[in-house]
């Protein structure tokens, strides 16, 4: 029994101004301190992140010559979301004979995960929308994982509702105070509604869209879309151009639908296709029986959970701190030379075919056949670089207007905002949390950016990250506990005008003889539903192979 | 005399910035935002300051005399300043036009200053080496302000006493140039004997300013706040008005013992009695043992299971004295054992079962609060229920959140289990709402236990019948991933308050 009476003594206003008071102070984040104060970092952390390291393998490891051989039924290169559906599709099969080889030190790849005493989080994806209609492997998936935990009377999966985003998911800090959602709705004009009402509702029509094949407009797997040229054609242009043709020019529909590009692609409006910026609005169509259409699964750790649900079964089959070096002939079969980088070993694995699930990118650099007769298209795949950072802090991070949320994104902000780690968390009291700080390196050239990244140490990014959240939550230098930053040189394929429809992936797709390629760049699109297909078709195209 | 004056530019100037400094981080502290708090601050005062010097020109007699009025002024308003605003920020509507009044008189002063100091020293150096060196001053002192009042200032005197101080500072300074000036100046007197008392006054502020911290809580109660206590998760104060006693959370009512049996009886007696031989019971909060002293009148009940988040509160009602009277002592009872835990935690790990389950728990005011009424959270009730058990919620006033109370009844059906809610009226309260919850359709008692104050089957069948005021409405169900009970509570409170 604990609201207000009505013959209150006390007023609900200097209520909330107390809880809000008491819970500011006990975060630490309400500042009466303008001046941070100069001097020495407060908090430990470093960079981590495993790409620099890779070169460095593969110089050691082609200097050592195999000292063991061994054979099995085919080979997966790389332990992503699409090598681990490639090995969960083999084995669900009967075809168990095979060898998963990661170079990390635990599988996953852009959806690693890290913990400490406070929460778990994510080291990048963290999150799956729910699944729609094409993408039937997913919702597969989870069923399998519980995820789905069965279907209404009217088909309509009912899910997990721990796993489910819980409320409040979204606020955008806009003009000094947080709002509800993203879409910026503080200081809007007139035209600015309008502009919104005509662009979301020409997405809805995207989303209901079928091609004279009758096929989805867009669809995820992004393969299942029609061939339409009616919509095909807008991987032609920019989604920058696509805006601009169609006379929208306000503000912050152009702040919000760049905000998308970056958030999902990593590249500006300038630099993603017009068929990629419609399909992040147009393809998601998922239905559940207990959750709204928009609804998306995540867990502390982010798409970590599923990739340690996916790999549970089959860690017999996985070897981990291995460098896939060089993937030839031996006779009729395919010999994959692999460096360990715990014992510094180089084996030879034997097999008769071979999913390629690592980055379309190290395939030039791995597969002999590549080497010998580089593909034209090899400048065709570009990368996005990233910085992702993890904050733990003292306090949950609170400011004016709408509550803490899931995703935490600032207006005209350098980075995408913060995830709060600790979100799906039950408990009614939390006093510290884990802030996942998402950063793609935009505008610049991705080279350059990348470069520069990786070149650039610790204090300066930590500065650079503390300095950016200050502007939202005054004062939160002094309740970081810790500071982690992780750079992603190569962290996902770019969708620029002409990719996904054009020559180059559509050549990448073709098997080296029994070498398949999975991994999500063969999309042209990075997200958990295209890795996960392109690895279970890539199965398949092996076993039948062979 | 002349580097006298200026030393005293060092200090007004320091003085002046700390007002400033104060007043925007005082502001950002009460209202948050801190960046526009800053900014309004940092603007109003400048232009008051530009209009204090812009009024200078019309002093035209007695500059010093009124230099000396001005720096007592300063000294009694800016060193008020943060006390005022502490103060008022708890009785006042209009807590921002008075912040920015205040503000503006300070910085209209402190405009002064300078222009008539300088004035002061017109004859004493030449104009270029004049500006030069006030001005030098000014800067220096500003400098020494921004750097005193984050690494000393706030963290070690606090923003209530560093006013104070800075105020004696300035009338010290009054002091000092009526000692310079004393034939030039008019009622050298009179202006002495104000100083002094302003220093008085403030000095008295600096060291009762603990209390005053302390005081402007008292005046958010009616009545004497006899304990008081920030605990790790919430604060607690327990108000002692004629002959009741009352508890806030938070500032949240909990009880008041006056009518607090009323409460009580209702949660406990009508569900708990209609249960053939209740022998395992489970409440979630509740750690004031108040629902638990009516649960332990029933002989057949052999334990009962609290979980409580706070242990300073189950400590507290265990202990104090008053308070153990008013529980009866249940929370020493032997068949209670109390877990300080997180409810919702508890339940998704707890395999027992239970005959009873009494869920007293805040209301859905925020989003930590408003799991603890989802869906999911009544399936771990449901699956720690006995097949003939009874749940009861509390579930916020029918009248004023109409819609929240529903939202209750309806979120706990579309988890499969019958609903009986029920109101009864509490004068502390007003209408106040309970839902009961049973695998079976559920029959209330027509007879209870003797003793009651409340409780009587003529209540207990006037309990269930809701008027049209409060009558069913069609509602959401509230699920961890829409919250919708904390947006209907809080727009229906909101309404309601306002
Ligand atoms: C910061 C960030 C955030 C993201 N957020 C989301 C999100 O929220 N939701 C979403 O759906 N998607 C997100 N994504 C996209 C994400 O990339 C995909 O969802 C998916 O995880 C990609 O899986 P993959 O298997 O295709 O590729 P990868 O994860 O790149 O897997 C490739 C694997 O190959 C290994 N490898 C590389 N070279 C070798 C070699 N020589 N030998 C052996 N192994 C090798 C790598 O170590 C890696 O484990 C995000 C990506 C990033 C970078």
């Amino acid at each position: 029994m604990s609201a207000d009476p009505p013959d209150r003594s006390i007023t609900r206003r200097s209520f909330l101004k107390k809880t809000a008071l008491a819970a500011g102070a006990a975060a630490g984040l309400i500042s009466c301190n303008p001046v941070v104060p100069a001097g020495r970092r407060k908090f430990p952390g470093r960079i981590m992140g495993a790409d620099w390291k890779t070169g460095h393998m593969l110089l050691e490891g082609r200097k050592t010559a195999p000292s063991a051989t061994v054979k099995t039924g085919i080979v997966i290169v790389g332990g992503g979301i699409a090598g681990l559906s490639a090995a969960r599709e083999l084995a669900k099969n009967g075809c168990g004979d095979f060898l998963l080889l990661e170079l990390g030190g635990t599988v996953g790849g852009n959806a690693a995960s890290g913990a400490n005493a406070v929460s778990a989080y994510p080291w990048g994806a963290h999150y799956v929308p729910i699944p729609g209609e094409e993408a039937v492997f997913t919702r597969e998936l989870f069923r399998e994982l519980g995820i789905i935990e069965g279907y209404d009377s009217k088909g309509l999966p009912i899910y997990n509702e721990f796993y489910l985003c819980a409320d409040p998911m979204e606020r955008l800090f806009i003009h000094g105070r947080w709002q509800e959602g993203l879409v910026p709705n503080i200081g809007i004009s007139g035209r600015d509604k309008q502009q919104y009402a005509e662009f979301f509702g020409m997405m809805e029509g995207f989303r209901r869209a079928r091609g004279a094949d009758g096929r989805r407009a867009f669809a995820i797997p992004l393969e299942l879309s029609s061939a339409d040229e009616r919509f095909r054609r807008f991987d032609r242009m920019s989604m920058r151009r696509f805006m601009s043709v169609n006379g929208w020019d306000s503000e912050p529909l152009l702040w919000y639908t760049d905000y998308c590009c970056r958030d999902d692609y990593g590249s500006t409006l300038d630099d993603v296709s017009a068929w990629a910026g419609i399909h992040y609005f147009a393809a998601r169509d998922g239905r559940a029986s207990n959750a709204e259409p928009q609804a998306v699964v995540t867990w502390p750790e982010g798409n970590g959970w599923i990739v340690r649900r996916m790999a549970e079964p089959l860690h017999d089959r996985i070897r981990c701190s291995s460098c896939v070096l060089n993937i030839g002939r031996s006779g009729s079969d395919i010999a994959t030379d692999v460096f360990d980088s715990r014992t510094k070993t180089v084996t030879r694995v034997v097999s008769q075919a071979v999913v390629y699930a690592a980055p379309r990118f190290t395939a030039m650099k791995t597969i002999q056949d590549l080497r010998d007769r580089p593909s034209p298209y090899v400048k065709d795949f570009g990368y996005a670089p990233w910085v992702i950072a993890n904050i733990t802090v003292r306090g949950i991070p609170a400011g004016k207007g709408a509550a803490l949320s899931w995703d935490n994104v600032v207006y005209k902000g350098e980075s995408l905002g913060y995830v709060d780690a600790g979100h799906q968390d039950i408990s009614y009291y939390r006093d510290k949390t884990v802030m996942t700080y998402y950063k793609p390196l935009v505008p610049g050239d991705p080279a350059a950016e990348r470069k520069r990244a990786l070149g650039t140490g610790y204090d300066i990014w930590a500065e650079m990250i503390v300095r950016e959240l200050s502007a939202i939550h005054p004062g939160i230098e002094q309740a970081i506990e810790e500071l982690n930053v992780w750079i992603w040189g190569h962290a996902m394929i770019r969708p620029v005008p002409g990719f996904i429809w054009g020559e180059a992936r559509q050549a990448a797709l073709k098997p080296l003889g029994r070498i398949h390629f999975a991994h999500s760049d063969m999309s042209g699109i990075s997200i958990f539903e295209e890795a996960q297909y392109r690895g279970i078709m890539a199965a398949r195209a092996a076993v039948n192979s062979v | 005399m002349a580097y006298a004056l200026l030393l005293s530019v060092f200090i007004i100037s320091t003085c002046g910035l700390v007002y400033e400094l104060t007043a925007g981080a005082l502001a950002s502290y009460l209202l948050g935002d801190s960046v526009t708090q800053f900014s309004i601050i940092i603007g109003v005062y400048l232009s008051a300051m530009g209009l204090g010097s812009w009024l200078s020109r019309h002093i035209v007699r007695n500059v010093i005399t009124v230099f000396i009025e001005v720096e007592m002024l300063i000294g009694l308003v800016g060193g008020c300043s943060s006390a005022l605003l502490f103060t008022l920020f708890e009785v006042s509507a209009y807590f921002r036009s008075i912040l920015y009044l205040l503000i503006s008189v300070t910085g209209v002063l402190v405009g002064l200053e300078i222009p008539l100091i300088m004035r002061v020293l017109k004859n004493r150096f030449e104009f270029k080496d004049l500006v030069s060196k006030v001005f030098t001053f000014d800067y220096i002192g500003a400098l020494f302000a921004s750097l005193l009042f984050p690494l000393i200032l706030v963290p070690y005197l606090g923003l209530i006493r560093s006013s104070f101080m800075f105020g004696i500072i300035n009338v010290l300074v009054a002091l000092w140039a009526l000692r310079l000036f004393k034939d030039e100046v008019r009622w050298a007197k009179g202006l002495a004997g104000t100083a002094f008392f302003l220093l008085a006054l403030l000095a008295t502020g600096f060291v009762w300013s603990g209390s005053i911290l302390q005081f402007t809580e008292t005046l958010g109660y009616k009545g004497d706040i006899i304990y008081a206590k920030t605990t790790h998760y919430q604060r607690m104060v327990l108000v002692r008005d004629a002959d009741s006693l009352q508890l806030f959370l938070n500032g949240n009512l909990q009880f008041n013992s006056r009518d607090e049996y009323r409460y009580h009886e209702a949660l406990v007696h009508p569900g708990l009695g209609s249960i053939k031989e209740p022998k395992d019971v489970l409440v979630l909060g509740g750690g004031d043992g108040l629902a638990l002293r009516e649960i332990l009148k029933y002989g057949t009940v052999r334990s009962v299971t609290l979980v409580d988040l706070d242990p300073a509160m189950t400590n507290l009602f265990r202990t104090h004295e008053t308070l153990v009277a008013l529980n009866k002592g249940s929370l020493n009872s032997p068949k209670v054992k109390i877990i300080n835990a997180d409810g919702f935690v508890w339940i998704r790990e707890n395999r027992r079962l239970f005959d009873f389950i009494v869920v007293d728990l805040p209301d859905p005011s925020s989003f930590s609060l408003g799991k603890l009424y989802t869906s999911t959270f009544y399936r771990f009730l449901d699956r720690a229920l006995a097949e003939d058990g009874v749940i009861v919620i509390q579930s916020t006033s029918p009248f004023v959140a109409r819609k929240a109370f529903w939202c209750v009844v309806n979120t706990l059906r579309s988890v499969g289990l019958e609903t009986t809610p029920y109101h009864v009226y509490l004068p502390s309260f007003g209408e106040w709402g309970y839902v009961i919850a049973t695998k079976r359709p559920f029959v209330m008692p027509d007879r209870f236990m003797p003793g009651l104050r409340f409780i009587t089957p003529e209540t207990a069948k006037a309990m269930t019948g809701f008027p049209p005021d409060m009558g069913e409405v069609a509602t959401e169900v509230n699920r961890l991933n829409n919250q919708v009970l904390v947006r209907y509570f809080e727009e229906e409170w909101a309404r309601y308050v306002r």
